[in-house]
């Protein structure tokens, strides 16, 4: 049993085994199930993940119709070519919205860790499928690592918006899969763990503020920045970058800023973009002006 | 560790758009509906914290009734639950309580029918868990991951024992169980989680025993 990243690290290299393969042990042993039902269970989440990107793609309007389209606008700016930064950064840009845009439109999709941060970990994961091939196993890997990081963050700081703020949701999404983008590339565990800190320290005190309540804006965007933000903390950990706070202080940093945070930045819709004049007029004229109070 | 499983995190599937206002509603409605063991005719759902402040624009409020109506939280009829329950002759009603809960999202549901009815406050912690932490009166605790039965029964000694003892005839080991009552010697509740399934011959032998009032099994 692992209660923090250093544990998690000591364990997955005293054993040689990938953090993937601690996280399964300990599934196993937590939950009596065999390796296979619950690789089979991963499985079945990635399929769901996949049909998520894909119907993104294709183009969804959420019932406010606040969003929408832009997960498809972006792969087109991609085809054109004329784009500025990356060509795989902008891929898992494009995939985190599309799983957001499913998601804001009350389509099918996988928490990961929860749905308004559900776009970071596919969207990196399905944009690196190109340039490292992975097997079918090793991208179920990818979301066994994903999962143990942020199972770390769940039990130890929050994962919960409305107790942590955004850093908690797309935060913690944004450090999970720089982890596992590490691991997937090769990296060290504890190149894992450098990955998850920079990327997690980049999204601290980031606030929970959606305009009308409503998981949309700036949700979708948040997304897209969390993944673009994973990419680069990844690249930054291969790279031999090292954190100076060591990951489990970057969560407890994380925890202690959330419970800093005032109610109103805390998914409440009382504060921050929710509370700008577009914000409210968007609420108004989503609920009508007793909502706006 | 609040988090046990891995698939907490990877998970859960389910219809958006958040996971602890629209799944984790679901849940907290899903698990009502299996402890009153039918389709209520009324509900009573009064919001606290973050649910009252945002319901509508999660959904919250069609989650509840989704689960409600016995979905689960990847179900496709979800989005459409306040609608299935005007069909289906489920009057729900919705309120927004100022009291600040312990914890943000918070909702207290009142469900019956001419039989009968239930109070729970269910608590969304993230990620589409939830805990439930009141029964008819009655605090207590309890994840919604695990097998799990709540047994209502009278306040006597020997009571916890005979559940226990016939829990190990059938090799069923208790995670978690906690006893509340009111009262001395009145009415008590017993909370067991467990690490198997509980069969419907084990639920019928347990409430053959003395001074069980109800048995009813929460999650197989």
């Amino acid at each position: 049993m692992f209660r923090n990243v250093a544990e998690l690290v000591e364990l997955a290299e005293k054993e040689q085994i990938k953090i993937a393969e601690v996280m399964i042990r300990q599934e196993i042993e937590v939950s009596g199930r065999s390796r296979e039902e619950i690789v089979a269970q991963m499985d079945r989440h990635l399929e769901v993940m996949e049909r998520a990107v894909e119907r993104g793609l294709q183009g969804v309007v959420s019932r406010s119709g606040l969003t929408g389209g832009d997960a498809m606008r972006m792969q087109r700016y991609i085809e054109a070519g004329r784009f500025l930064s990356g060509e795989t950064i902008l891929d898992a840009v494009s995939k985190a919205m599309a799983t957001n845009e499913v998601n804001a439109s009350m389509g099918v999709i996988c928490a990961t860790p929860t749905a308004g941060s559900a776009g970071v970990v596919p969207g990196t994961l399905f944009a690196v499928k190109e340039k490292l091939q992975p097997t079918r196993i090793e991208m179920i890997e990818f979301l066994f690592t994903a999962g143990a990081f942020g199972y770390v963050v769940a039990n130890n700081a929050s994962i919960s918006g409305a107790a942590g703020g955004c850093q908690a949701e797309v935060g913690s999404a944004a450090g999970m899969a720089a982890a596992a983008l590490v691991e997937l590339a090769g990296g060290t565990p504890s190149q894992a763990a450098e990955a998850m800190a920079i990327a997690l320290k980049n999204m601290l005190g980031l606030v929970c503020d959606p305009v009308a309540g409503l998981v949309e804006v700036p949700c979708v965007k948040r997304n897209a920045m969390g993944a673009a933000n994973a990419m680069i903390a990844a690249d930054m950990a291969l790279a031999g970058v090292k954190s100076r706070i060591p990951c489990d202080e970057v969560i407890e940093a994380m925890y202690r800023i959330g419970a800093a945070m005032p109610v109103a930045l805390k998914e409440t819709a009382q504060g921050g973009l929710a509370a700008t004049p577009a914000g409210r007029a968007i609420a108004a004229r989503i609920f009508g002006a007793a909502a706006t109070k | 560790m609040k988090y046990k499983s891995v698939f907490d995190i990877i998970g859960p599937v389910m219809v958006g758009p958040s996971s602890s206002h629209t799944a984790g509603a679901a849940r907290i409605g899903l698990v009502a509906r299996k402890l009153f063991g039918r389709k209520p005719e009324w509900a009573h759902i009064s919001f606290y914290g973050s649910f009252a402040e945002t319901y509508r624009g999660h959904g919250t409020d069609v989650a509840i009734v989704a689960g409600l109506l016995g979905f689960d939280t990847f179900d496709d009829r979800l989005p459409n639950a306040l609608e299935i329950a005007r069909i289906e002759g489920l009057d729900v009603s919705f309120f927004t309580e100022e009291a600040i809960p312990h914890h943000p999202n918070t909702a207290r549901l009142r469900i019956g029918d001419d039989k009968g009815k239930l109070e729970l406050v269910g608590v969304s912690i993230g990620g589409g868990k939830i805990e439930i932490i009141e029964l008819n009166g009655f605090d207590l605790k309890l994840s919604g991951h695990h097998p799990a039965l709540l047994i209502m029964h009278n306040d006597r000694y020997g009571t916890i024992g005979a559940v226990a003892s016939t829990l190990a005839k059938h090799a069923i080991n208790i995670g978690h169980m906690e006893v509340s009552r009111k009262e001395k010697g009145k009415e008590a509740l017993m909370t067991i989680e467990v690490d198997q399934p509980l069969s419907d011959d084990l639920i019928q032998e347990l409430e053959q025993l003395p001074n069980i009032i109800q048995v009813t099994k929460l999650v197989d």
